[in-house]
């Protein structure tokens, strides 16, 4: 029996699916593993660098610009100032549209973090706003940044365009 | 660089949403043997592959330049893979350029793809990592605050994305290879479209598209008698930075400008927007391109959207930018920068058809990738330098 014509009316497999899931872990390693502790118990912490002077949130031992090891460690308020944010009108898990993620230059840091707006109409989000870390409750809090839910605007007024220009 | 180097072939796939006609070895020869044809070679001239792509994860397919091998004509010859996120296809033609430069080959086949309608790029890229608080959805997610940025920094009108976005799909209208087509497009169209993540409208940004392209690189004796013009590379260069750094200045990145005058220098370019005829630069996101104006050097800081607004980065401006329709018309995001340096070859070969820029003979191709800290550029010219 030959079977060396391909069969031009035979349609072809064009897709089939292959599902695949994968579960990570994650080692923290000695500065972040400090960084979580704090979160745990509800505390933000940085570390300085020696050199440049700036504040890293969150620490990662080393800063990445100079290229030497940060050890001085500080707590901050989790109070800051919006850098800038994006406001995202499409759905994402657990999320409803829309919804804001900022840039968030932690009183005291030097480096800008993300988080979630909440407590907050989108429309009213502005760079230069002062906000703060909404903490679940003590009883659920793990070593984990999910410790903090998102962060909501505080009665201050906006921050300077100076202050914060540089931090994105 | 040691020894000349020259594009002597370049291959292109027509760039679409879904190309289920071909796996993806077969999407990637289909480029491959364009870009040797183009050069006169079969694949007993090549000495070396090398391949990039975006990560794994974009089509689930682990270490596909094992699955590779074989297809692109690499059994018995060294074969290697570069990743740097979206500019490797930016860092694979410059590292190519290097095995020969080097002496290390004479004939390389550089190939770089994506096939992203074989998984979900925006959810592969939307992970949440164990450092990172709130949600990013998507590339678009990551880079729409620092788009903002820029607008508060340069005062620069709100229309300036829709300007560089209608630009793109027309210039587009004129490269058969693009995937968007939009003859219709028009800044009413562009505005009136939903925004994703605000300030960024759906039609600022880049399609996801299929595709691959491919370059052969060749020394100067090989150049000689191939039968199309070469593209002669005057200058390669690479630069990164860190994701988290304090000082960082993600607007404005300091290892693009890095990275600009370093090729500048090895090009002998003092002035880019006097010595450069055109460019072809990555901007999947329609506000880059004035963006990336500053950071290389064509305006001043906090007016590369002046640039836009007057018409100068148009195909009829005198600093025409992607006149292939850019990211912004395809991306097969692994490809995507290694278009930008083949388009800048067929610039300067004269070899762009209907969006041949006139009497372009020097250009410069551009990629970056993760969150705007690798950058990878190229100057080709019509001659050796
Ligand atoms: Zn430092």
């Amino acid at each position: 029996m030959s079977a060396d014509v391909v069969d031009e009316a035979v349609p072809p497999v064009t897709v089939i699916e292959c599902p695949t899931r994968l579960d990570f872990s994650y080692t923290p390693g000695v500065a972040q593993s400090r960084f979580l502790r704090a979160l745990e118990r509800g505390e933000i912490t940085g570390q300085r660098c020696p050199k440049c002077k700036k504040v890293y949130v969150p620490p990662r031992g080393a800063c990445s610009m100079c290229g030497v090891a940060t050890e001085e460690e500080l707590v901050l308020s989790g109070k800051g100032t919006i850098t800038t944010f994006c406001t995202t009108q499409i759905p994402s898990p657990g999320l409803v549209p829309p919804y804001v993620t900022a840039w968030i230059r932690l009183d005291g840091s030097d480096i800008t973090s993300m988080f979630l707006i909440q407590e907050c109409d989108p429309a009213e989000v502005r760079l230069g706003m002062r906000v703060e870390a909404v903490w679940v409750e003590e009883a659920d809090r793990k070593a984990d940044l999910g410790n903090i839910s998102y962060f909501r605007p505080i009665d201050e007024p906006d921050a300077e365009y100076e202050t914060y220009k540089d931090y994105v | 660089m040691s020894n000349r180097v020259a594009v002597v072939g370049v291959g292109q796939t027509k760039y679409a949403a879904k190309r289920q006609d071909v796996s993806i070895a077969g999407l990637l020869r289909e480029a491959a043997t364009r870009a040797l044809d183009d050069a006169g070679m079969t694949w007993a001239d090549i000495d070396a592959v090398v391949i990039g792509k975006a990560p794994d994860m974009f089509e689930g397919v682990m270490m596909p330049e094992l699955y590779l091998a074989d297809a692109l004509g690499a059994v018995g010859k060294p074969m290697l893979r570069v990743h740097t996120a979206g500019s490797v296809g930016g860092s694979t033609g410059v590292m190519a350029t290097h095995l020969v430069s080097s002496g290390a080959h004479k004939r390389v086949l550089v190939v770089c793809f994506e096939k992203q309608s074989e998984s979900n790029a925006t959810w592969a890229l939307s992970i949440r990592l164990p450092f990172t608080g709130g949600s990013v959805t998507g590339a678009g997610g990551f880079f729409a605050p620092v788009i903002r940025a820029y607008m508060r920094r340069a005062n620069a009108p709100d229309d300036i994305g829709i300007k560089v976005a209608v630009k793109d799909r027309l210039n587009a209208l004129n490269n058969p290879y693009a995937h968007l087509k939009l003859p219709d497009i028009s800044e009413e169209m562009v505005r009136e479209s939903p925004m994703l993540w605000d300030p960024i409208r759906y039609l600022e940004t880049c399609p996801s598209s299929d595709g691959a392209c491919a370059i052969v690189l060749a020394d100067e004796d090989s150049a000689k008698g191939t039968p199309n013009p070469p593209a002669w590379i005057h200058g390669t260069a690479v630069r990164s930075e860190p994701t988290m750094g304090a000082g960082r200045d993600v607007v404005n990145p300091h290892a693009g400008r890095d990275c600009a005058k370093d090729v500048y220098a090895q090009a002998g370019i003092t002035d880019p927007r006097r010595d450069i005829d055109c460019a072809e630069i990555y901007v999947p996101f329609s506000w880059y391109e004035p963006m990336w104006m500053e950071n290389l050097g064509f305006a001043a800081e906090g007016e590369g959207w002046k640039m836009v607004d007057d018409g100068s980065t148009s195909f009829t401006g005198d600093m025409p930018i992607n006149p292939s329709g850019g990211v912004l018309s395809s991306n097969p995001i692994g490809a995507s920068g290694m278009c930008r340096f083949a388009e800048a070859a067929l610039q300067v070969r004269g070899m762009a058809g209907d969006h041949q820029v006139d009497g372009a003979r020097t250009a410069l191709g551009h990629a970056y990738g993760g969150g705007a800290q690798f950058f990878a550029m190229w100057i080709v010219g019509s001659e050796p330098r």
